[in-house]
Order: structure tokens, then C-alpha cells, then sequence
């Protein structure tokens, strides 16, 4: 029974929410509706579980000293620092939560993405190479797109009539090669989703289950 | 010069130490920052779409604004969020917040107070922030049916009964508009997917740059504008003709975005030269 009753509830609730995608009227719409609140209430008892595991497996790394435990004290003292004022004050204005969150987190955590600038300017110099054509293909494309998504690529080509400048010829790299690339993708992955949706409802995939 | 001192060359070239090329960028990055260089900017085509459909909304229509993104990614959204804000209340038009990613609630709180003030826009009034709700794609779907069932309170906890601006909107019947500003998942595709396919609303938005590609397939039909990272917002600027921070950062994108291809072209001539060198049967 284990398997089964899952098993069962994601078959009834599939083919509940497909039928109301085809059927958008009571008893459907009802029953899509109470489906939504459910998913919606336990998307948000997920992100406490998933609180609640971290804490549990860093903690467990500080107790065994495990590679690199100073981090988890840091990352454990730098939740409870976010966590605890927000758990009593709120997070309007004025509180304590919103001051961390504005002169801590956000400058902590665009300092932590612009870093990746650097990564790609350094593999840019030591991976991007044109060994085949369709690499060459590629890194001329990649070229066009960087300099005409920056105001440089206009000025660099401003010799150049108007409409065939380096920013047109980035949008036109956008609009077409890189539009019709992307649909072939969507599809493709589009009706992936659709047969891996419904090896899922009629029990066919199980590995969701976990286990053997 | 000596063939063996040249190979040393290109070899020491091949392995230049990292160092060297994180001082060059950042130097790419910090001096157009401290002199900036003014290089013209003009508007792409997805971006002059969004600025005409929201300059065509009629005054008092109502736009939803997703703040779907963290502040890894405020560096670019953030000022999409400002210039489009700017430019709703400059119009006249209501803004209904909410956000699919738990930060983006504080980040549409702190875009509103960078804004509101100038255009004498007031909370409950003219603005609302409905706060976070996790669920993605479930929430956006959610909002055809209630948005009071699915946001009971804004995010400071108020009732939405007792916002003005909240009791005569209540599903996506009562938006004109809806605006995604997306880092990633849940994010912008999802609204385009919901909210325009399956309650035929008017969507637009903005992403970061590096999703932008994925885009393009739904411009211009089910998603009617865009703006494509801090260059989107740049061109934003521009047309509200209220220059901001992403206009500010042009310059430095400019020259970083230089600076990388020429790092692959050099990268690519100590390859190719290795190469031939190899083929030559010397020493690389």
C-alpha cells in the first residue's frame, strides 16, 4: 500500500487537472481550485521542511567536523540573524529584517553574481575555442550579440548605413536564427514534458516514489 | 628573436595567470564607472513595443507587476522595475505587486519607495504590494479565479478589504496588464503561458539577459514587449526619458562586453598558433 496510495493520488489528481483544463466548469473548476490551495499550502510547509534540513545537515556537519564546518557555522548564524528578527519584528520598513536585507543580503548577494563576470572573462580567454566550424559559427554569433547588446557595437560599426549597425544585426540574430532554434527546442522539450507527464499519472514512471 | 624565446612567449600568453585578467576586468568595469564615456544608446524593437503598449494603456488601468527575481539579479531588474514603475505612474495607472520569489516582495517594496514619492502616488491608492506566495505557476493560475483568495493580506498583513485600490480588483477580468520581471524560474514564461494564453491578458516584461534568448520565440504575439538585462532597462531609460542607473552602467557593460571578445580572439590566436606549431612537430 505503500506505492499504491500514491500511486492513486497522482492519477486521480492528473487526470483531475486535465479534464479541467478541457472542462473549466463546477464540479472541475471546484476541485481545481481546492487542488490549487492545497499545492499552494504545501509549496510553503516545503520551503520550512527544506529550512529545517539544512539546519539539521549543517549541524550535523559542525558536530562531526566534517571538510570546510566553519562555513556551516556561518551559513547557521547568518539565518538565524535573518530568521530571528523577521520571525518577531516582520519585514515591513523600519524593521530590523529590512535593514539587514537592504545594506547586508542584496549587496552580499550581487557582489556573489557580479563575480561571475570574472569567471567568464577568464574561460572566455581559455575555453572558447574555435575548433570546428560550428564553434566558429557560434563564437562570430556570441561576438555580434555582445557588442550589439552594448552601446559599443553601434559605435564601433557607425560607418555603417542605419538598420545594418552592429546592434541591428544583434537583433536580427535574436529574432531569427536564435527565435527558430529556441521553438525547435520548446517543442521538442514541450512534448517531452507532455510523455513524461503522463508515464507519471499512469503510474508507468515511478521514480518520483524513491526507493528500489 | 630566438624560435625558442617566441614558444615561451605564447606559452606563458596561453597560461597567463587569472589574476591578470580579473584586474583587467575589473578595471573594464570600474573606470567608464568613474569617467563614463556617454556612448549613444538607441532602443531595440522588443523594448519600444512594451514602452507604446504601456504609454497606450488608458489612464487608471490597472497593471500587475511580478517581481520574480533575488537580489543576485536586482543589478539588472532592479532598474526595469524603476523606469517601468516610473512610467505607469507617470500615466496615471494602478500597480498591483506580488512576487513568486521570496526577496522579491522586499525588492517591489524598496522600487515603490524609490518611485511613489515623485509621482504623488499613494499606497492603497494608486499601489499595492500583495507580498510573496509560493506555489509559481499554481499562484498565477490561482489569480483567474480570486486574488483576494489567494492574497487575503498585502504584505505588511492589511486585508485587502481595507485597501481601496484592492476592492474592485479581483481576478485577471480587472487587469489591463500585466508586467513579469523575471530572473528565472517561476518567472516570466509561466505568466505568458497563464495569464496571456489561458486569460488572454496583455503580458510584457523584462528578464536578465543571459534568458532573454528564450525569450524571443514568444515576442511579439503572446509576449508584446521586452526588456533583455540592464541594456533593456537602459533603453527603458531612454524612452521615459529619465536616464537611471542601467543608462549610468552602459558604458562599463560596453567595455567589459569588449574586453571579452578580445580575450577570445588572443585566446583563439595562441591556440591556433599552437596548433600549427604542433602540426609542425616543435614544441608548443
Amino acid at each position: 500500500m505503500r506505492r499504491e496510495i500514491p500511486l492513486i493520488i497522482t492519477f486521480v489528481c492528473g487526470i483531475t487537472m486535465i479534464i479541467q483544463f478541457f472542462i473549466p466548469h463546477w464540479p472541475f473548476s471546484d476541485v481545481k481550485s481546492y487542488f490549487q490551495h492545497t499545492y499552494m499550502i504545501i509549496a510553503a510547509f516545503a520551503m520550512i521542511l527544506g529550512i529545517c534540513n539544512l539546519t539539521r545537515l549543517h549541524i550535523f556537519k559542525i558536530r562531526d567536523r566534517r571538510e570546510n564546518w566553519g562555513y556551516s557555522i556561518v551559513l547557521l548564524v547568518g539565518l538565524a540573524i535573518m530568521a530571528i528578527p523577521g520571525l518577531f519584528q516582520g519585514i515591513h520598513e523600519g524593521t530590523m529584517f529590512e535593514f539587514l536585507f537592504k545594506n547586508a543580503h542584496v549587496p552580499m548577494n550581487s557582489t556573489m553574481f557580479s563575480l561571475l563576470a570574472f569567471f567568464v572573462a577568464s574561460a572566455s580567454y581559455r575555453a572558447f575555442r574555435a575548433r570546428t566550424f560550428d564553434a566558429a559559427l557560434l563564437l562570430i554569433a556570441g561576438f555580434a550579440v555582445m557588442l550589439g547588446r552594448a552601446p559599443i557595437g553601434d559605435t564601433l560599426t557607425s560607418f555603417m548605413p542605419e538598420g545594418w549597425q552592429m546592434s541591428d544585426l544583434a537583433n536580427w540574430i535574436m529574432a531569427f536564427p536564435n527565435t527558430a532554434g529556441q521553438r525547435a527546442i520548446m517543442m521538442g522539450s514541450g512534448l517531452g514534458i507532455v510523455a513524461t507527464s503522463l508515464r507519471v499519472i499512469l503510474g508507468i514512471e515511478r521514480s518520483y516514489l524513491g526507493g528500489e | 628573436m630566438a624560435p625558442e624565446m617566441r614558444v615561451s612567449i605564447v606559452e606563458r600568453l596561453r597560461n597567463i595567470d587569472r589574476r591578470v585578467i580579473f584586474v583587467l576586468v575589473a578595471a573594464a568595469v570600474i573606470i567608464p564607472l568613474l569617467h563614463p564615456l556617454g556612448l549613444p544608446l538607441k532602443s531595440s524593437p522588443p523594448s519600444s513595443s512594451l514602452y507604446r503598449e504601456i504609454e497606450n494603456l488608458g489612464p487608471g488601468s490597472v497593471v500587475l507587476m511580478a517581481f520574480d527575481y533575488d537580489p543576485a539579479t536586482d543589478v539588472e531588474l532592479g532598474p526595469m522595475s524603476l523606469a517601468l514603475l516610473k512610467h505607469c505612474f507617470s500615466r496615471g495607472h494602478k500597480v498591483v505587486s506580488l512576487a513568486l520569489w521570496p526577496m522579491g516582495a522586499s525588492l517591489a517594496r524598496a522600487s515603490f519607495a524609490q518611485t511613489a514619492e515623485e509621482f504623488g502616488a499613494k499606497y492603497g491608492v494608486d499601489y499595492v504590494n500583495l507580498g510573496f506566495k509560493a506555489g509559481g505557476i499554481v499562484v498565477i493560475d490561482s489569480l483567474g479565479k480570486s486574488i483576494h483568495e489567494s492574497f487575503p493580506k498585502d504584505v505588511d498583513g492589511t486585508p485587502l478589504e481595507e485597501l481601496p485600490l484592492m476592492r474592485n480588483i479581483n481576478s485577471y477580468a480587472d487587469i489591463d496588464f500585466v508586467l513579469g520581471l523575471s530572473a528565472g524560474d517561476p518567472g516570466l514564461p509561466f505568466w505568458i503561458m497563464i495569464a496571456q494564453g489561458r486569460y488572454g491578458k496583455k503580458v510584457g516584461g523584462g528578464c536578465t539577459a543571459v534568458s532573454a534568448p528564450m525569450l524571443y520565440p514568444y515576442y511579439p504575439n503572446q509576449l508584446l514587449g521586452l526588456l533583455g538585462g540592464m541594456k533593456g532597462a537602459a533603453e527603458y531609460e531612454l524612452l521615459i526619458e529619465a536616464k537611471g542607473s542601467a543608462t549610468k552602467g552602459m558604458d562599463a557593460q560596453s567595455i567589459a562586453h569588449a574586453l571579452i571578445v578580445l580575450f577570445v580572439i588572443i585566446g583563439n590566436l595562441f591556440y591556433f598558433m599552437g596548433r600549427s606549431r604542433e602540426k609542425r612537430g616543435g614544441q608548443i
